[in-house]
């Protein structure tokens, strides 16, 4: 039902759009008093506006590079590697998070008063302190380790040193590469053809099939053609020490090695407690009438308690995963080159402060709302259909 | 175990069950141990396991922090502390840096004034815990609490000296950053959330993109803002100081997440109350603060403290822009050639203060949480 206003002081609905008005009225009033200051303290001091610095060559060196760059690039390729680099840790980061703290959570809660008591113990300790001063003090101790000629080795063929983490590589020749890669799509493709067969044939006659030997055997049988007809298509490249560094094998930088351990072990303990707090809130009556069934302790948990459960960590769960991606800009700290470190340097050589952080805000932006998006689908997904 | 004292002639002796013979105590210690630690064979893996883990890393641990380590050293002299590098402790760093660590740069004469301050927060923290105090006053008590801090640690009356705040540091900067944000945002935080809540769109769509923006940003950035753009804000010849203007940013962040703390709280007081006030002919504001929001507010303590928690930790982030709260002077403290290499001791210590004061509120918080939970319905 709408109406207009009457005239008068005592009508509800002239006093909203009179409230409505002035807020944004001062909203305004505030955005261009302060454009209009900024413009001309950036004209007094010489400072030009716009984006072209992005295509004027940076000078800027980047230590790791997903893909290739030289210091002549320019400073729209550079930042464009600081939007990998962070995508890089974040997706990596909140894959190892949730792992790694859906078992603590689950260890928390464990029969077992030792490995429940140690959970716990880490979760307390890991959540009171400030993710900054953990990630400095990751830092410094792996800063602390011992040089490349007694580094520790931990299985056979990765190696701990003050130079980072050292990882046996895979070396793909070209031709064969092509030949793996179609082999790895025609197996994906198999199997989700399977996996819709299966879920038909389950709608006709309630039988579930089985569907991993199927897949099985296409992935075996596959690699195992291309081998027989061009040899081994990959070698494993395994770091060996010479002299004083190592030869072959991935490094993973001290920087990223540190930020990610950090950032994982960090978002671990806050996961850990959502993971707790949703397999509590499933009643008891759903353990005991799994044991009634007859099911072991896994299974239950598997089958009967994770996914009432998954319900109420989703929501915590995604603002954690936002938390992740935000905190990861702290790699400025430590030296790892993120979109926050380059954009700031670019700033600093360029002096365009305005664009840079719009930059590192667009980007954080756009980031945090693909993840909202994507978690609000897949919270959509497991919700309780029907009701 | 019997806490009843039986006399002859006692009813309760009378109906008393026929006493059984209490279980041995090793009897229940090793039950105990087989259900807790020896209860299936996995169980019984892990507990070895872990136990040989822990054993292990407690016997380094006790090496290289107790028996290896070097607690002092001759002034400034760090000559003994190189020697065990790699297998001991060098504690000395903190015997030789505790008062820069805590303090920054203040002049040294007049580091009883910070010491001061830290206690009066200290003592405001405690005040505050205390449930007897939960009224209104204690607001104007933080906020003259507050003031005290500031006119202790900037002197220039009473016969105190001036200290600019450039020389301030260390812990009360942490402290300081983290309450005064608190304090600051509590109330924009209402104001956001009785917005987002709001009949009218205009007002709503606004405090709904402050709220978004600033949580889909980094605090980096926004210390960015502070600390780069803010001073292109401002018109010629005005402007903050670094310190006041990281203030702000922090302010404002944690004005959004309080707010969307609020509004949860809002959230839980049913539309009965709301209609009850609108039957006794209550206007929005009256509404709001007689029957709404004490309800609410009541209800957000709980969050509200760990809100708090991870304020105390974000602010030191402040480092990223060179202000000298405890975690940069810590960082700062092992800058000096002599004292290289030695930032594991040094970020140990910092980190039990950080933990000190992080484990004991949200201890605080979780016995409030039952507390309130236990009075709710009561």
């Amino acid at each position: 039902m709408r109406r207009l206003p009457t005239l008068s002081l005592g009508d509800p609905l002239l006093r909203a759009w009179v409230y409505q008005a002035l807020a944004l009225g001062i909203v305004a009033l505030t955005v261009w008093y302060l454009t209009a200051n900024t413009l001309r303290n950036l004209e007094l001091r010489g400072i030009s506006t716009g984006f072209e610095f992005l295509w004027r060559e940076a000078g800027l060196p980047i230590a790791e590079t997903p893909i290739d760059y030289a210091p002549t690039d320019s400073y729209g390729r550079a930042l464009l590697i600081g939007i990998l680099n962070t995508l890089k840790v974040a997706s990596l980061g909140i894959v190892l998070a949730t792992l790694l703290g859906t078992m603590i959570g689950i260890a928390q809660l464990s029969r077992n008063w030792l490995l429940a008591k140690i959970s716990a113990l880490y979760v307390e300790l890991l959540r009171d302190l400030p993710l900054l001063l953990q990630l400095l003090f990751w830092y410094t101790a792996l800063q602390a380790l011992p040089a490349a000629r007694q580094a520790f080795n931990l299985l056979p063929g990765i190696f701990l040193s003050n130079r980072g983490l050292m990882l046996p590589a895979l070396s793909i020749d070209n031709f064969q590469h092509l030949a793996v890669a179609i082999a790895a799509i025609v197996i994906v493709i198999a199997a989700a053809f399977f996996f819709r067969r299966s879920r038909f044939a389950k709608r006709q006659d309630g039988q579930r099939r089985r569907l991993w030997p199927s897949v099985l055997i296409l992935a075996m049988l596959l690699p195992t053609a291309i081998f027989w007809r061009l040899g081994t298509p990959f070698q494993v490249d395994l770091p060996t020490l010479r002299g004083f560094n190592f030869r072959g094998g991935t490094l993973v930088s001290p920087e990223f090695f540190a930020l990610l351990f950090g950032l994982v072990t960090y978002t671990a303990a806050f996961i850990a407690e959502i993971v707790r707090a949703g397999i509590i809130a499933v009643s008891k009556g759903q353990w005991e009438a799994g044991r009634a069934l007859g099911l072991h302790n896994g299974l239950i948990l598997r089958k009967i308690v994770m996914p009432q459960s998954l319900r109420l960590i989703i929501p915590p769960l995604t603002s954690q995963y936002l938390n992740l991606a935000k905190n990861s800009s702290l790699a400025v700290a430590i030296g790892y080159q993120d979109i926050v470190s380059i954009a700031n340097t670019t700033l600093n050589q360029t002096g365009q402060a305005i664009e840079g952080i719009a930059i590192i805000m667009m980007v954080y932006l756009t980031i945090s709302l693909s993840i909202s998006l994507f978690m609000n689908w897949y919270n959509d997904h497991v919700a309780l259909k029907g009701l | 175990m019997n806490q009843l004292t039986l006399r002859p002639g006692n009813l309760s002796a009378a109906i008393a069950p026929p006493e059984r013979p209490t279980p041995q105590r090793w009897m229940r210690a090793l039950n105990w141990l087989h259900l807790h630690l020896f209860s299936s064979w996995l169980s019984t893996a892990t507990t070895l396991t872990l136990a040989y883990l822990l054993v292990r890393g407690l016997i380094t641990v006790i090496d290289w922090g107790i028996l290896l380590a070097v607690w002092s050293v001759p002034q400034g002299d760090s000559e003994a502390c190189r020697a065990v590098q790699g297998l001991g402790a060098c504690w000395a760093v903190i015997g030789e840096k505790y008062r820069f660590i805590l303090f920054g740069t203040y002049p040294y004469a007049e580091q009883w004034r910070p010491t001061l301050s830290v206690a009066l927060f200290i003592g405001l923290y405690a005040l505050s815990g205390w449930r007897r105090m939960w009224r209104r006053e204690l607001f104007l008590i933080w906020i003259v609490g507050l003031l005290a801090v500031i006119a202790l640690m900037r002197g220039g009356m009473a016969g105190l000296s001036h200290v600019p705040t450039e020389r301030w540091g260390g812990l009360p900067i942490t402290l300081m950053l983290a309450t005064v944000s608190l304090v600051a945002a509590f109330p924009l935080a209402i104001v956001v959330a009785l917005g987002r809540r709001s009949d009218m769109p205009v007002i709503r769509w606004l405090c709904i993109a402050y709220v978004e923006l600033i949580r889909g940003v980094p605090l980096i950035s926004l210390l960015f803002v502070a600390s780069v753009i803010f001073p292109l804000f401002l018109p010629e010849g005005i402007d903050f100081d670094k310190l006041v203007r990281a203030q702000i940013a922090l302010i404002l962040f944690a004005a959004a997440y309080l707010s969307e703390v609020i509004r949860g709280g809002l959230q839980s007081v049913g539309t009965g109350q709301y209609e009850a006030a609108n039957a006794l002919g209550l206007g929005y504001w009256r509404k709001m603060g007689l029957i709404v929001l004490p309800q609410a507010l009541r209800r957000t303590i709980a969050p509200l403290v760990n809100t708090f928690i991870a304020l105390f930790k974000d602010t030191s982030l402040v480092l990223i822009i060179g202000i000298f709260d405890l975690l940069s002077a810590a960082k700062t403290a092992i800058v000096e050639p002599a004292w290289q290499g030695f930032g594991v001791e040094v970020y140990l210590i910092v980190g039990a203060i950080y933990f000190a004061f992080c484990f004991a509120m949200s201890r605080y918080s979780r016995s409030l949480e039952r507390h309130l939970k236990a009075t709710e319905h009561a």
